[in-house]
């Protein structure tokens, strides 16, 4: 049995050394679609109306993409007559909309997170992507982010999923059950507006409905590192603009705000 | 609650023409065969409500088919059908129409035992009463939030309803317990592990040791999908048919694109066949490196859980190179595929496969010397070869209680029969058994992607559009949990009218306590990791 030792020696730290340094392996995110420049308005509307969930729309000759609604069907990037520009960032999340920017939770908690993760409606994609986050390839203990099993050690509830009807109640509960300060981030297009699933007899079309969220992570599902982000924004602890390209940001009346950390 | 598999009945082959003959002998006029959609199925109308329970019963015990669901619709009368697969013969149909005025069905669940929670399902969401069924009420739709008497699947109801705040908010609590001296249960979930297992509830019974009644409490990612995709374009149902269940995206979304191409007469090009066998095949090898990473986890051994997920990583971003997307999401569309690949893209895939199964062999080998590893999966929440066909367990489950099962070769789709793969599968039907039909199958895998890939040839990738018509079609797929079927049907309007996905998980979550009761309770999340579930692609 010794070899298992030997085996965990032998390959090494495979950790990403994100963020301290880029991570630019091929497939560690989908990337995402940014606002394109066409040439003329009948171009950018052609282009807006692939998109099943109303995610893009004209702005004259500008088509511009809402990352709150995409939900990654990539209709706007292959078989397309009017292709959209996409990039490979991760470093997408944003305060939520109705809540403005987040506040992180400062210093104490900087490198002690405790996060509670809840299924209300997952398809399974999101919940993995957030397992990921304990892969040793992005191994979060190294940063002092932890998945706790119980709400009364948590200080972020992670939820993923359009709030199932039947998982209204468990999540609440959890909520409650969490000491203050808290902060709710909500990842997934799913979990932030419904998604496919939008809002229906059984859906409450995206966490804001039931619970305030504090920050937003789109994406269909949010690759582990747009997760990660999401986390040390909610720490305090990342430096950069959650937002790349400042050029594409959305703008504030129809979308996320742009998160500036101090 | 053991459920004591009934003695093996004498079980005949028959081709389609037999099995006409036997069912015209043994019914007479009271069932009659129809050739509804033609293609190769046999369809049984049951004319007397009364011959449905010795119908099903002689296909499930005597002409040795598998039960594969139930399909409810509503038109202008209940039309009920009941699904079997023929090992000899493919698909199997036995219809029942009754007047919309009817409310009670007879149960086929005591003689076909699978049955039972898609009754169960059909009495909550239809409505429905299944005479004769022992057990009915509180299952998709949870008694504490709502209303009783709403029947969500009917026509009449708007999916649009949200009208929550009108709807009860109490407690649940179990209608049934174990009592003896000792007894107690332990409730586990909804929201446990951490958050980051699935969502589902656990009522473990014991009364000391050994868990002696488990009963999983589903449907709390019950999202409605067959009712919202209803009106619905089939474009829109598309992406509800790939994101309902991301873990075997590209099945179910496959399962779908093929009803959809039956329904419309849709010829897919080769090209794309072999293509969506590679990805069915990279899906199916990334879900299994995940089950097995489980199954390390279970058991506590680190390293070995590390080395699983390193390798489920690496397919998911050789996933994400290849096609844009971690869990091939955007990919399937009616009658093909949406984007090609080039030469270069395919054989940085083909390299990918080969590291991951290169990882995944070292994997096994080192697994296989570990004795503390192997005695918690060894004899472990064993399902008999009778309990497995009883039950009728799915997939690689089913397979490891010895049922040689998968439609990739019963009833071939996507070209699959021009490939060469082995169906793997053992008897023993322990923790262990399982875990190694799920390394057997990954190699098989791995194998498919290569041979698809190196028989790519050059040509269109997508049939030409054609006008949609008022058709109904069955699409199905070996998902990498086991057989999943989408039904399909087009209303006059050119949307669905109804939609029906045949879930593979939850077929295998209603076998489950099979496996679970008389082991110990530290066994639970083991056996739990073993079946490899998932609670979102059950519930819909
Ligand atoms: S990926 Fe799909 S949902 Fe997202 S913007 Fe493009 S078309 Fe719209």
């Amino acid at each position: 049995m010794s070899f298992w030792f030997w085996h965990g020696l032998r390959n090494g730290i495979q950790s990403t050394r994100y963020p301290h340094a880029p991570e630019t392996a091929p497939g560690v995110t989908p990337g995402r679609p940014v606002d394109t420049q066409f040439s003329s308005a009948e171009e950018a509307a052609e282009a807006a109306a692939v998109c099943p969930t109303g995610a893009i729309h004209a702005e004259s000759a500008r088509a511009v993409v809402d990352l709150r609604k995409c939900i990654w069907c990539q209709r706007c990037r292959f078989g397309c007559p009017r292709p959209l520009h996409w990039e490979t960032s991760h470093t997408w999340a944003a305060g939520s909309a109705a809540r403005g920017a987040a506040s992180p939770l400062g210093s104490p908690f900087g490198h002690s997170l405790h996060v509670m993760v809840v299924d209300a409606g997952d398809c399974g994609a999101c919940l993995n992507e957030v397992k990921q986050l304990n892969n040793p390839l992005y191994n979060i203990h190294r940063l002092g982010i932890f998945f706790t099993p119980t709400p009364r050690a948590a200080d972020v509830l992670l939820v993923v999923g359009p709030v199932s009807e039947n998982m209204k109640g468990p999540l609440l509960k959890t909520y409650e059950a969490m000491p203050e300060p808290k902060r709710v981030l909500a990842a997934g297009t799913c979990a932030i507006t419904g998604g496919v699933f939008g809002r229906s007899f059984m859906s409450h079309g995206g966490v804001p409905s039931v619970l305030p969220v504090d920050l937003e992570i789109p994406g269909d599902p949010p690759p582990p590192l747009a997760i990660l982000d999401a986390l040390l924004l909610t720490a305090g602890r990342a430096k950069h603009s959650t937002l790349s390209n400042p050029e594409t940001a959305p703008s504030p009346d129809h979308g996320p705000r742009l998160v500036k950390l101090p | 609650m053991t459920v004591s598999p009934p003695p093996p009945a004498q079980q005949r082959m028959f081709d389609t023409t037999a099995l006409a003959t036997e069912v015209a002998r043994r019914f007479g006029t009271a069932v009659t065969r129809t050739s509804e959609n033609g293609g190769a199925a046999s369809w049984f109308v049951v004319e007397d409500r009364s011959a449905l329970v010795p119908l099903c019963r002689f296909l499930f015990s005597e002409a040795g088919c598998g039960f594969a669901g139930m399909i409810v619709e509503e038109r202008n009368e209940w039309n009920l059908r009941y699904l079997f697969l023929n090992p000899g013969c493919g698909w199997v149909y036995c219809i029942l129409r009754l007047p919309l005025s009817t409310r009670t069905v007879p149960s086929i669940s005591v003689p076909v035992h699978p049955a039972d929670w898609y009754e169960r399902e059909a009495e909550d969401l239809f409505g429905l009463t299944f005479q004769g069924h022992p057990r009915l009420g509180d299952f998709v739709l949870h008694d504490q939030v709502w209303q009783e008497g709403l029947t969500p699947m009917r026509k009449a109801f708007d999916a649009g309803q949200t009208q929550f705040e009108l709807r009860p908010q109490q407690d649940w609590r179990p209608t049934l317990v174990v009592q003896d001296p000792g007894a107690f249960a332990m409730p586990v979930g909804p929201v446990y592990e951490g958050g980051i297992g699935e969502s589902v509830h656990f009522l473990l019974e014991t009364v000391g040791e050994d868990v002696i009644r488990a009963v999983p409490r589903l449907f709390y990612n019950y999202r409605g999908v067959e009712k919202i995709a209803e009106g619905k374009s089939l474009w829109d149902v598309l992406l509800l048919a790939e994101r309902f269940s991301a873990k075997s995206a590209f099945a179910h979304s496959l399962a779908y694109c093929q009803a959809v191409e039956t329904a419309l007469h849709l010829e897919t090009p080769p090209r794309a066949r072999h293509l969506r066998v590679a990805l069915s095949e990279l899906e199916r090898l990334r879900h299994h490196a995940g089950v097995i990473n489980g199954i390390c986890r279970s058991t506590a051994l680190a390293v070995s859980e590390s080395h699983a997920a390193i390798i489920e990583e690496k397919l998911l971003r050789a996933s994400a190179a290849f096609s844009g997307h971690r869990y091939l999401f955007g990919l399937n569309t009616p009658g093909g595929l949406r984007r090609d690949f080039d030469s270069e893209a395919t054989s940085a895939l083909l390299r990918s496969v080969d590291d991951a199964l290169q990882l995944l062999e070292r994997l096994e080998q080192r697994l296989s010397y570990s004795s503390s590893f192997l005695d918690r999966l060894e004899d472990v929440g064993v399902v008999s070869p009778a309990s497995a066909r009883h039950l009728n367990l799915l997939g690689p489950v089913g397979r490891a209680s010895g049922l040689r099962r998968d439609v990739r070769r019963v009833c071939p789709y996507s070209g699959y029969q021009h490939f060469q793969f082995q169906v793997a599968h053992e008897e023993e039907g322990d923790g262990y058994a399982r875990l190694r039909v799920l390394f057997a199958e990954a190699r098989q895998s791995a194998s498919l992607i290569h041979q698809a890939i190196e028989t790519l040839e050059p040509g269109p990738l997508c049939a030409d559009p054609v006008p949609i018509r008022a058709a109904a079609a069955l699409g199905w797929v070996e998902a990498p949990i086991g057989a999943a079927g989408h039904w399909v049907s087009f209303g006059r309007d050119g949307t669905i009218e109804r939609y029906r996905i045949l879930s593979p998980s939850f077929r295998n979550w209603m076998g489950l306590h099979v496996a679970v009761e008389d082991f110990a309770f530290q066994d639970f999340p083991i056996i739990l990791s073993t079946f490899g579930l998932s609670a979102t692609e059950c519930d819909r």
